[in-house]
């Protein structure tokens, strides 16, 4: 799925998941914010902190709440060339939650490293 | 090169706030809209810690959400700046990037 | 300077869509470029033509039509978003246009900046 983009320019996108799956559309929704990015070749980030942490958690299973499981999204990241994943470490903490919950590849930061990588992005989306 | 970080919603209520102290860096602008300007008065529980976070970062409040909700615009603290949308605007102007802690 | 503005939630619930409007507005005013307003999430639904509120209240939906036909604006639906919630091309107020998410990421790449408004 490759788009136009005529102007060749490439930014810095950071898409911050800050909330948890299921309760409302938004850590659906914006992984087809995700995709399209990549198809206009940009340099896209994905940060998992605060309850986004738990969109990335193993074994989701709707069935039961009568929802689509879109879970397995995350793991086709990689074939978008999305390997960019960041989960804030104090965020999983404060969860009781460790890298071992996780279904994808990431790479586990600090609060204050994530602050720093944030702070370089050109556009940064927050849902 | 800086960040203008938008709040919107309430301190008491949400963690955006909170969360977004925790990740803006030294340069940094905040501006309180909707909800989140009640974290811009004096003599609430969160009042120290702005008052705190307003000496390392330039914060403001949107005056016409303080205004729409009946707070007084003479009880924000100290270091705290009203600005109206045009405001709003010249901040989002002059940052690098605009980020909202939604 | 050119701004991209990202409207996430619908009109009435939130105060997002009030917002993003009175900072389109006040850009206007100043003088800088209003590149594309994109509605995502339930902001699709701020594109109906069906909404009546009470004649007391402010119309959001009609406010963003005024401004976008007063400064020639690019009001922009997501296609993928407005069908799930019932926003097509027949039910949208004068003004909005259907488009694929793929003109958010251009907004994003061709402004200078991105302004989010949401819940």
């Amino acid at each position: 799925m490759e788009e136009e983009n005529e102007s060749g320019v490439v930014k810095k996108f950071m898409y911050v998941n800050r909330k948890a799956p299921y309760g409302t559309i938004y850590a659906l929704e914006v992984l087809e914010m995700v995709l399209i990015s990549a198809a206009f070749d940009q340099d896209v980030h994905m940060a998992f902190l605060d309850d986004g942490v738990y969109e990335i958690k193993k074994g989701h299973t709707p069935k039961g709440v009568g929802m689509k499981n879109f879970s397995p999204t995350y793991r086709a990241l990689e074939g978008y060339d999305i390997e960019k994943l960041y989960v804030e470490k104090e965020s999983l903490e404060e969860r009781g939650l460790t890298e071992d919950d996780l279904l994808v590849p990431v790479e586990v930061m600090s609060r204050a490293d994530l602050a720093k990588l944030m702070s370089e992005m050109d556009v940064v989306l927050t849902a | 090169m800086s960040t203008l970080h938008t709040v919107n919603k309430s301190p008491f209520e949400r963690s955006n706030l909170d969360s977004c102290l925790g990740h803006v860096v030294a340069g940094d602008s905040i501006i309180l809209i909707e909800d989140a300007v009640y974290a811009a008065l004096s003599g609430t529980s969160v009042t120290a810690r702005m008052a705190d976070a307003a000496k390392q970062f330039r914060i403001c409040v949107l005056g016409p959400d303080l205004q729409a909700r009946g707070m007084d615009t003479g009880a924000v603290i100290d270091g705290i700046t009203v600005v109206d949308y045009g405001g709003f605007v010249d901040l989002a102007a002059e940052s690098r990037v605009v980020n909202a802690w939604l | 300077m050119k701004f991209a503005i990202l409207v996430n939630e619908g009109p009435y619930n939130h105060q997002a869509s009030d917002s993003a409007y009175q900072f389109v507005k006040a850009a206007l005013e100043k003088g800088h470029e209003i590149f594309r307003v994109f509605f995502y999430y339930d902001g699709v639904l701020n594109a109906t033509k069906y909404a009546e509120p009470p004649q007391d209240d402010r119309n959001v939906g009609k406010n963003w039509a005024a401004l976008a036909e007063s400064h020639k604006l690019d009001l922009v639906v997501c296609v993928a978003a407005g069908l799930r919630r019932g926003i097509v091309d027949d039910s949208l107020a004068p003004g909005f246009r259907i488009s694929g998410l793929g003109q958010l990421i251009e907004a994003g790449i061709q402004a200078d900046r991105l302004v989010a408004f949401g819940d």
